[in-house]
């Protein structure tokens, strides 16, 4: 195993489209790390250039202690898994197995061994003489993973791998992906557009926007102190409530008259939005202690919690998280109320974290 | 048994009116799907079937007035003469046969050798002005045999492959690679890039990829692709009388034609040789019907 280094990676398309505009990545030997983003911000590209399938305009990208620039896929000993599983139809599961061992050339009865425990690994003995056709899409990504295992190459890279199947059974994998991954103390780089995803598998988190790194961090960092405007919209189910503040006597101040905690440092002539999460407000009885007088627009029951979306004056559609046993009808006149610490706080313009 | 249930349910009211008639597939409808179909085959398949008749009737036979459909009687004459010459050793016909199977052979498997890794490159891989590349690669089919065919013939008599099979093989391989590199081109775009990336990062280089996978797929749009070019390759009559002359060179058009337009036509002949010709191919394309069928609709339907 071994760790991953991008610098400065720019990738432009013969076509003109810039795909990545600059990455700066640094993953840790044995760390999971995912790349998170929206459709076309470009992590298949750098996903590929790590790899090797797609060679970066400029940059450098250092797996251990090998600069890979010049070196072609098949000697950069990286694994791949693609959304679209990619087995070879007209191979049996076994030897889609067998076949990057082959070859690499080893023994056949090596060949054999690690396919074998690989099989064990992935549950997949009783489907080792099926081809690709018969086996379901759980299946043929259980195939496709146990193919990436038997190399025991020094890194794995995951692009959406989980898309394609239905809810259940892409969190069953995940929890196999993450368990499997832990087990073998392997590096994997793994992207994915599912925040959710993102946040259940990842040591680390990459949030990516239109060919640029917005934020890396911890998945409790990321969703504590979204970077940036982007990563407070993205991240989140609801995503933060982001609400126009003034910093006014010691106070952070809505429209509206919602009263924040402000962070230290605020800089005092810029326009700034407060990125508040759903479950750090409240839905009160209208007048309760603190609370602005608000209004239930609708309620989506959730069974385990409710979401409330609320108009409060000056502020439409705030989400707001409570637990299932507090209950508003909708249209019900109630208060608003902030019970969360120090919120996030965001320049307008610049659309980036200041304090 | 279906015919019964429907007609129990609908026993009332649809009295007078056979049941089955208003039904798509039901015993009124298919009877005059077959009628038609039947008049149409014949109207069609007559030439084709006169062809056969002609070619195992007597010569006396063939002038007769009115025609004689039935009751004349059959001879196996004509097939003989297409291949053995009346000093007992082998036509002219004969040897036009071997050359029409060498040319078109020798030109589809040229055209395919060459056609099927351009398509898979213009699929795979991002070029410059590749759609203006393979129009232009289109636009050579554009002007029809007639037109090129002089100034071919000039180029031809310079570099001495006038009267030559080599040149009818370069001629018709040149005009089937445009056709290839379309037709493949469909092909190689259905089949996922995955297959090839995955087998680059499990150790092969990016040909030995192409060669291992991508290539065992194209198996059945290849088969349909050298379908076509054989055909055309196979009834190219333009080419084929300008640019040879010599009986050891023809192919089979220009020396079936070359039997009429003497003072006497030997009608049963060239309705014999006419039946030789078109066999080969039907064959063919019989043999390889599944392919062909699986091959065409696969590269009509997008993913
Ligand atoms: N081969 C290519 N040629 C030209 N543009 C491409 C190519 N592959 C991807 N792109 C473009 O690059 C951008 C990033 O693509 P991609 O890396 O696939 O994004 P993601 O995986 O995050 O959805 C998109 O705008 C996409 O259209
Ligand atoms: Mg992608």
């Amino acid at each position: 195993m071994a760790g991953i280094e991008v610098s400065a990676l720019h990738k432009r398309y013969p076509d003109g489209t810039v795909a990545v505009d600059h990455v700066d990545l640094s993953i840790d030997d044995g760390e999971l790390f995912v790349m998170l983003g929206p459709s076309g911000c470009g992590k298949t590209t750098t996903l590929r250039a790590i790899a090797g399938l797609e060679r970066q305009t400029t940059g450098d990208i250092r797996i251990g202690d090998t600069l890979v620039n010049d070196l072609p896929p098949a000697e950069r000993d990286i694994a791949m898994v693609f959304q679209f599983y990619a087995l070879y139809p007209h191979l049996r599961t076994r030897d889609n197995l067998a076949f990057p061992l082959r070859a690499e050339g080893l023994p056949k009865s090596e060949v054999h061994e690690r396919v074998a425990e690989a099989a064990r690994l992935m549950r997949l003995d009783p489907l080792l003489d099926r081809r690709p056709r018969q086996l379901s899409g759980g299946e043929q990504q259980r195939v496709a993973l146990a193919r990436a295992l038997v190399r025991r190459p020094r890194a794995f890279l995951m692009d959406e791998p989980l898309t394609n199947l239905d809810a259940e059974l892409r969190a069953d994998m995940r929890t196999e992906i993450k368990h499997l991954q832990g087990e073998l103390g392997a590096t994997m780089v793994y992207v994915t557009h599912d925040q959710v995803e993102a946040m259940s598998l990842g040591h680390r988190i990459a949030i990516l926007n239109k060919g640029r790194v917005e934020q890396i961090g911890t998945p409790l960092e990321v969703y504590d102190r979204p970077a940036s405007l982007f990563c407070a919209a993205f991240i989140g189910s609801p995503p933060m409530n982001l609400i126009e503040v003034e910093v006014a006597d010691g106070k952070l101040r809505g429209q509206g008259g919602l009263v924040l905690t402000p962070p230290p440092g605020l800089p005092r002539d810029r326009r700034l939005v407060a990125g508040v999460r759903p479950e750090a407000l409240e839905v009160t009885a209208p007048g309760a202690e603190r609370s602005v007088p608000a209004r239930v627009v609708s309620a989506e029951w959730l069974g385990d919690e409710i979401i409330y979306v609320v108009d409060h004056s000056g502020q439409r559609d705030v989400r707001v998280r409570m637990p299932p046993t507090v209950r508003f009808a909708a249209d019900a006149p109630v208060g608003l109320r902030h019970t969360g610490g120090t919120p996030a706080v965001y320049d307008v313009r610049t659309e980036e974290l200041v304090a | 048994m279906a015919v019964s249930v429907d007609e129990a349910v609908s026993a009332g009211p649809a009295r007078g009116r056979p049941p089955a008639a208003r039904r798509p597939g039901g015993r009124g409808r298919s009877v005059l799907e077959v009628a038609l179909l039947t008049v149409l085959a014949v109207v069609m398949l007559f030439p084709v079937l006169w062809m056969i008749e002609t070619s195992i009737k007597e010569n006396r036979d063939v002038y007769a007035i009115p025609a004689e459909f039935f009751g004349f009687t059959v001879t196996m004459d004509h097939f003989k003469d297409v291949f053995v010459a009346p000093d007992g050793g082998r036509s002219a016909l004969s040897v036009a046969f071997l050359n029409s199977v060498l040319v078109a052979g020798a030109s589809t498997v040229l055209a395919t050798v060459l056609g099927v890794p351009a398509a898979w490159a213009y699929s795979r891989f991002a070029l410059k002005a590749k759609k203006d590349q393979l129009f232009f690669i289109l636009s050579t089919r554009f002007m029809p045999p007639v037109v090129v065919v002089i100034p071919i013939f000039l180029m031809y008599r310079q570099v001495g492959l006038i009267d030559s099979k080599l040149g009818l093989i370069l001629i018709y391989a040149a005009y089937n690679v445009p056709f290839t590199i379309w037709m493949m081109k469909g092909f190689v775009d259905e089949v996922p890039a995955e297959y090839e990336d995955a087998a680059m990062l499990d150790g092969y280089t990016r040909l030995q990829a192409f060669r291992k996978f991508t290539l065992p797929l194209l198996v059945p749009g290849i088969a349909a692709t050298a379908v076509f070019a054989l055909i055309f390759s196979w009834n190219e009559f333009v080419f084929a009388i300008f640019l040879t002359s010599s009986d050891s060179v023809r192919t089979a058009p220009p020396a079936i034609a070359g039997l009429i337009g003497g003072t006497t036509v030997d009608w049963g002949l060239v309705a014999a040789a006419s039946v030789v010709f078109a066999l080969p191919v039907l064959v063919f394309a019989y043999l390889v019907r599944r392919h062909l069928v699986a091959g065409v609709t696969l590269g009509a339907v997008r993913r």
